[in-house]
């Protein structure tokens, strides 16, 4: 990227976006084997309706949303049963019809494996949905601000992973020009091909879903970024651009290099243009939607349908048939098991998101959600080894491959001697946590481990921090506050005494003791004559 | 059904340390090969003995430490240093130095600062420095002349000569100075560069072999990842672009960009020790200033310093500026650019 380019001030980036310039690729990333593409091109299948559902309230980026339904309360598939609270998050639909048996705390897909609150439904096994919403079909005509509210109350969230709030992404700016909706089609993980079976099998309701955003967002281009290793979606979608003979989208093939689905890396890899280090794709005028998001969408617009289910990869070495799975929402993973012929003896390993940035999780009873874009299961010969761990040997292929032109050798460091300083001036925050530093450390090191957890650790020092600060502040001011009070009041006292000695001259002193020697005389008086009548 | 919780990522695609390790000592073996064929089987005596020290000090410091035995000699890293040292240390070089040598780059240079990975200094490049100045006539009398020009020694005599640490009956016939230390004092003598390059030794090519062979296991290296670029480049580079400058300031005094690059440790220097991950400097744009300044200040200690080769005393020198390389050249991270 040229000096000019660097000092434009945000959002006045040149909206001149590789139509004639090859794509800049980015830089470092791997490229995974993979023999995913097979799976993509098998028919989905589909999840059966299990014995019960369970609906995190908090299935996205942001505040959980808030629950809008009793227990005891008969609900319909597509019924909204929790309220999005605040800008930053996301409403909760229910999955199926049935009854609300449940509002408690259950195991949530969470790398913590901990519980959080959910909603929990037994089904009638009639999956009956609500009345759908009002179609907007020609929402072109519409109010841009009415369509997004539609995306907002049917609840979508990114599905690429990350799920943060669509409504709140489609959001303008006012003090930044936007220019162009960037369609992540990605998908670089090595095992993951939801994106890519609904590239393939729904490509229309992709282009139909951006052209919603683009009008949403009032912007005249959409890039598709998509990856050399898919042909099929990458042909898929130009003929479904063609059909609808829309000259404002644009596909474009990017190197198969992970991790070029995270859209910081995409968006260099299109544009050149690097996203700043504590800002968001807006800030240089662009908004990125996965395209599975898109195809939402376009369900919730054109057909008025809520988001209740998403394509779910279940593969790995340690599963008898891999397969691409529609699941309701707050389906048990241990159902997307069995739909796919259940597990292998010498499973070992279950991850909830891809072999390189998914967690695994203990057992199989935790429900699908709207992040969940793949369950992996994984025998000991293809997961890592969690022994022979040896010391770092500075070799830098770390470093190489960071996409995020990191020294991953030197947070290391750092972030085992608790150096926050050096972690914050190397850029630790700035890290995204791929883990292909970890990928090709020959010493097996658990580099985004240690790097997830020093992040942690000085949030956690900042919020202290900040907090000691508070304190400091308040009894400052209390100090402040009591020691101002001693001084007024003592002053306050001062004054009135000098009040009133001013108001007494001699002459009323002398009437004043007079008056009250005359009341003491009289009250003894008083008294003696009550004793001789006592005497008496 | 119970699973294993563990830290993402749940795949792997590295290279384990021991493997790299492996591949450096495959690396040396043609060169080893060449040099066995031009000196006799001095190296191989010395490599055993190196092997032998290295092995069993670092298996006692792993003891003292209370480090996992297995998992750290596993790592094939002592064998490394031992192979570099023997490269480095004359073929007939007594036994004691050459365990003096490999204790004190393992012991000293390597564990007391905390292992593997913790070292400042390139520890064979440390315990070679160290026996160069403690020993300074063994190691500049004890190379036998290469063959094509000696009688060259049997194995017997060569076991002899180390174990019993005194060089063989007639050895001023059997021995020779290397090329480096001959263009030195032969430029003292105010010799002129062509009158020195027609002398016998310097045309017998074993130390151009030496290092072509070294430099082909080095490419063996990059091809196989263990390696980058970089360092090697750069001190090429910075060898090459001196000698070069003064080669074209006055041919008579001073030796051609191929002469100084083909004897020596220049190879050797270029791939096996300035490429020691854990002491060189960690970014791409540090490495090419400490390959750099390797090759410069190895061209400066020859041609003005009082030691016929300069590799050693440079890699020592620029592990010491490591640190404030490392300070200076911090990439600039995605999206920090106008910071």
């Amino acid at each position: 990227m040229d000096k000019r380019t660097a000092e434009e001030i945000p959002g006045q980036v040149d909206d001149e976006l590789t139509p004639t310039k090859k794509p800049s690729g980015f830089y470092g990333g791997l490229r995974l084997p993979t023999d995913k593409h097979a799976l993509a091109g098998q028919p989905l299948r589909e999840a059966p309706l299990a014995d019960e559902i369970v609906l995190p309230l908090s299935q996205h980026a942001g505040l959980p949303a808030i629950p809008s339904v009793r227990v005891g309360q008969a609900v319909l598939r597509g019924e909204r049963i929790a309220d999005p609270d605040g800008f930053i998050s996301a409403a909760v639909h229910a999955s199926t019809s049935g009854t609300v048996v449940a509002i408690e705390d259950r195991t949530v897909p969470h790398p913590s494996g901990l519980n959080a609150p959910c909603i929990v439904l037994r089904p009638d096994q009639e999956d009956r949905w609500c009345e759908p919403d009002p179609v907007i079909g020609a929402y072109h005509t519409e109010d841009p601000v009415r369509v997004r509210q539609r995306v907002r109350d049917a609840g979508i969230a990114g599905l690429g992973g990350a799920v943060f709030p669509t409504s709140t992404k489609l959001t303008a700016r006012a003090d930044v020009h936007m220019h162009t909706l960037i369609l992540n089609g990605a998908e670089c993980d090595p095992e993951i091909s939801c994106d890519e079976t609904l590239m393939h099998w729904r490509p229309n309701d992709i282009i139909a879903g951006a052209r919603i955003i683009l009008h949403v967002l009032q912007v005249n281009r959409c890039v598709i970024g998509i990856e050399e290793d898919k042909p099929q979606c990458e042909q898929a979608l130009r003929t479904a651009v063609s059909e609808f003979d829309d000259d404002r989208f644009e596909v474009v093939r990017v190197p198969a290099i992970y991790p070029e689905g995270s859209e910081r890396q995409l968006i260099q890899a299109l544009s050149g243009h690097e996203v700043p280090s504590n800002g968001l794709p807006l800030d240089i005028g662009f908004v990125c939607v996965n395209v599975a998001t898109a195809a939402a969408v376009k369900t919730a617009i054109i057909d008025g349908r809520a988001l209740t289910e998403r394509t779910v990869t279940v593969t790995g070495q340690g599963v008898r048939e891999p397969a691409n799975v529609v699941s309701r929402l707050g389906t048990p993973l241990s159902t997307l098991i069995e739909v796919c012929g259940g597990y292998k003896e010498d499973a070992e390993r279950l991850v909830i998101g891809g072999a390189m940035m998914g967690f695994a999780v203990g057992h199989d009873n935790i429900p699908v959600v709207k992040a969940c874009n793949s369950v992996l299961v994984m025998t000991a010969a293809e997961s890592r080894p969690a022994t022979d761990i040896r010391p770092c040997i500075r070799c830098g292929e770390c470093a190489r491959v960071c996409p995020s032109k990191l020294l991953p050798q030197q947070l290391y460091w750092y972030a085992g001697s608790h150096d926050h300083e050096r972690l914050e001036r190397f850029n630790i925050f700035d890290c995204i946590e791929c883990g292909c530093c970890d990928y090709v450390c020959p010493s097996n090191i658990r580099l985004a481990q240690h790097f997830r957890y020093a992040k942690a650790e000085i949030t956690v020092r900042d919020a202290d921090r900040e907090r000691a600060q508070l304190a400091k502040h308040r009894f400052e001011n209390r100090d402040k506050r009591q020691t101002l009070d001693a001084n007024e009041r003592a002053e306050q006292l001062a004054e009135k005494k000098r009040q009133a000695a001013a108001a007494l001259d001699i002459h009323k002193r002398r009437q004043v003791i007079d008056e009250v020697m005359e009341r003491v005389k009289a009250k003894e008086r008083a008294s003696r004559n009550q004793d001789s009548t006592d005497t008496r | 059904m119970k699973f294993q919780v563990e830290p993402a990522p749940h795949t792997f695609g590295s290279k384990p340390v021991p493997e790299i390790m492996r591949d450096v000592l495959i690396a040396m073996f043609p060169a080893i090969l060449v040099y066995v064929w031009y000196f006799g089987f001095g190296i191989v005596i010395n490599t055993v003995i190196a092997a032998a020290v290295a092995l069993a000090s670092e298996a006692l410091i792993l003891r003292l430490r209370g480090k996992n035995l297995s998992l750290y000699l596993g790592d094939y890293s002592a064998i490394v240093t031992a192979i570099l040292l023997a490269f480095s240390l004359p073929p007939l070089t007594p036994w004691y130095v050459t365990a003096i040598a490999t204790l004190f780059a393992v012991v000293f240079a390597k564990h007391l600062y905390g292992g593997l990975g913790f070292n400042l200094f390139n520890p064979a490049m440390a315990g070679y420095v160290l026996v160069l100045i403690a020993f300074p006539t063994a190691m500049a009398d004890l190379w036998i002349a290469p063959r094509g020009m000696g009688d060259g020694l049997g194995l017997g005599q060569t076991l002899v000569a180390i174990l019993a640490a005194a060089p063989p009956d007639a050895w001023d016939a059997l021995s020779s100075a290397t090329p480096l230390s001959r263009v030195q004092s032969d430029l003292s003598k105010a010799m002129t560069m062509s009158e020195i390059s027609s002398e016998p030794m310097m045309s017998i090519g074993a130390w151009l072999w030496i290092n072509l062979t070294v430099a082909l296991g080095g490419l063996y290296l990059l091809f196989r990842g263990v390696i980058r670029w970089h360092i090697p480049v750069a001190v090429v580079f910075g060898i090459g672009l001196l000698a070069t400058v003064f080669y074209f300031v006055d041919v008579d005094r001073y030796p051609s960009p191929i002469f100084h690059l083909t004897t020596g440790a220049a190879m050797l220097g270029a791939f096996f020790i300035a490429t020691d991950p854990v002491s060189a400097a960690t970014s791409t744009r540090g490495r090419l200033i400490y390959g750099f300044g390797i090759g410069a200040l190895a061209y400066i200690i020859r041609t003005w310093g009082a030691y016929p080769d300069g590799i050693a005393f440079a890699v020592l020198l620029m592990n010491m500026t490591v640190p404030a390389i490392d300070y200076f050249t911090i990439p600039t991270a995605y999206g920090t650019r106008d910071d």
